[in-house]
């Protein structure tokens, strides 16, 4: 608590990722986008911030978060 | 416990469209019964028909996927029974005020403790892009070719009107503030009212050219404001998001309790 979590990893399930981009889009560290398939990736995860904003907006619980 | 355990994952990918923000209701949903830490079998989950009553199916909790427009009808019936557990009743806006505006009205008068979330897509979608009365007067849908010129309900005034102790609004957009708002209406003892702006771009985005999700969701940030807030004073045309009403009054269930003991005694 208090310090600020540290990601570990972006989990994609590119069976449940439809390829909206809501997540591409709203990361306020540009830090996914969609590959040639239309599935989420991440492409600069060194600039994510960890703050799940992708997580919580995804409408098919297809991108997990997970942190240290 | 992780969202895989709110959900019945044999039937993922679920059926909304891609972008469609029901799905973020559920996401939202899910946080906010993790939060709260509420048992999953102490919770009961009533839907009507429509896209958004599809959530019902997601759902490991006790799910009731009922008729169109009587989901709390339903509901009441169980809650009436079973006082003890959570009702969470999700429904379309043509679910909950047009087929269903009567059950909504009644529901929020008698103060029955549960929680109705209404997601608000101004649209029939799954029927295929009718209007509906949250649609509101000058928009398209395919039974309103050249434009609809019904006025639309405002749900919060409605459901303050009607009676009920717990009114509040959000969008899909405020990811963080849905499942605030959804705790707490879930907390409150009474009717709850959460109205959820909630995105169908397959029909209400496509018919009113309003691009795709992400574009309806920039939306929402822009068209929306705090209660109260100064942007609201100087531009009187902004949605105003938060929570209306949180007030105490009797509740149906504990008062119907109260005149059971009051006829075992014969007085
Ligand atoms: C008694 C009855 N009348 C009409 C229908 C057809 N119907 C199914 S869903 C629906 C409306 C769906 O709109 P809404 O409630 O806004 O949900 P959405 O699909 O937009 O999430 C209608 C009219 C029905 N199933 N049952
Ligand atoms: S928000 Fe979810 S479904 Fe949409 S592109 Fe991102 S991961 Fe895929
Ligand atoms: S956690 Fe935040 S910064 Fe990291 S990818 Fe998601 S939205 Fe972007
Ligand atoms: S038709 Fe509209 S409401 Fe129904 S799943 Fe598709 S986007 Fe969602
Ligand atoms: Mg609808």
């Amino acid at each position: 608590m208090g310090k600020k979590p540290k990601l570990k990893e972006h989990r994609i399930n590119r069976n449940w990722c439809k390829g909206c981009g809501i997540c591409v889009h709203f990361c306020p560290k540009n830090v996914l986008e969609l590959d040639s398939e239309e599935k989420a990736v991440a492409v600069r995860p060194q600039d994510c911030i960890a703050c799940k904003l992708c997580e919580l907006r995804c409408p098919d619980l297809a991108i997990e978060i997970i942190t240290e | 416990m992780a969202t895989k355990d709110y959900i019945r994952e044999r039937f993922f990918p679920h059926m909304w469209c891609p972008g469609c923000g029901h799905g973020i209701v559920l996401n939202g949903l899910i946080r906010a019964v993790e939060q709260l830490g509420i048992d999953k079998s102490n919770i009961v989950m009533v839907s009507g028909i429509g896209c958004s009553s599809r959530i019902s199916g997601y759902l490991d909790f006790h799910t009731l996927h009922t008729v169109h427009g009587r989901a709390l009808a339903f509901a009441t019936g169980i809650k009436m029974s079973r006082p003890e557990l959570n009702v969470i009743v999700p429904m379309g806006d043509g679910d909950a005020l047009a087929i269903g505006g009567n059950h909504f009205i009644h529901a929020a008068r008698r103060n029955i403790d549960m929680t109705a979330i209404i997601m608000n897509n101004r649209i029939y979608g799954m029927t295929g892009g009718q209007y509906s009365p949250l649609s509101g007067y000058g928009t398209l849908a395919t039974t309103a070719p050249y434009t609809n010129i019904d006025h639309s309900f405002d749900i919060v005034e409605l459901a303050k009107a009607a009676g009920a102790t717990f009114v509040a609004r959000t969008t899909t957009y405020h990811a963080q503030q849905l499942p605030d708002i959804i705790k707490e209406a879930i907390t409150h003892k009474g009717f709850s009212v959460v109205e959820i702006l909630s995105q169908c771009p397959t029909y209400f985005g496509r018919k009113n050219k309003e691009g795709g999700a992400v574009e309806m969701m920039e939306r929402m940030k822009d068209n929306t404001t705090p209660i109260g807030s100064k942007a609201k004073q100087e531009n009187q045309s902004l949605i105003e998001r938060g929570i209306f009403i949180k007030k105490d009054m009797p509740e149906y269930c504990s008062e119907y309790g109260k005149i059971i003991e009051r006829a075992m005694k014969g007085k």
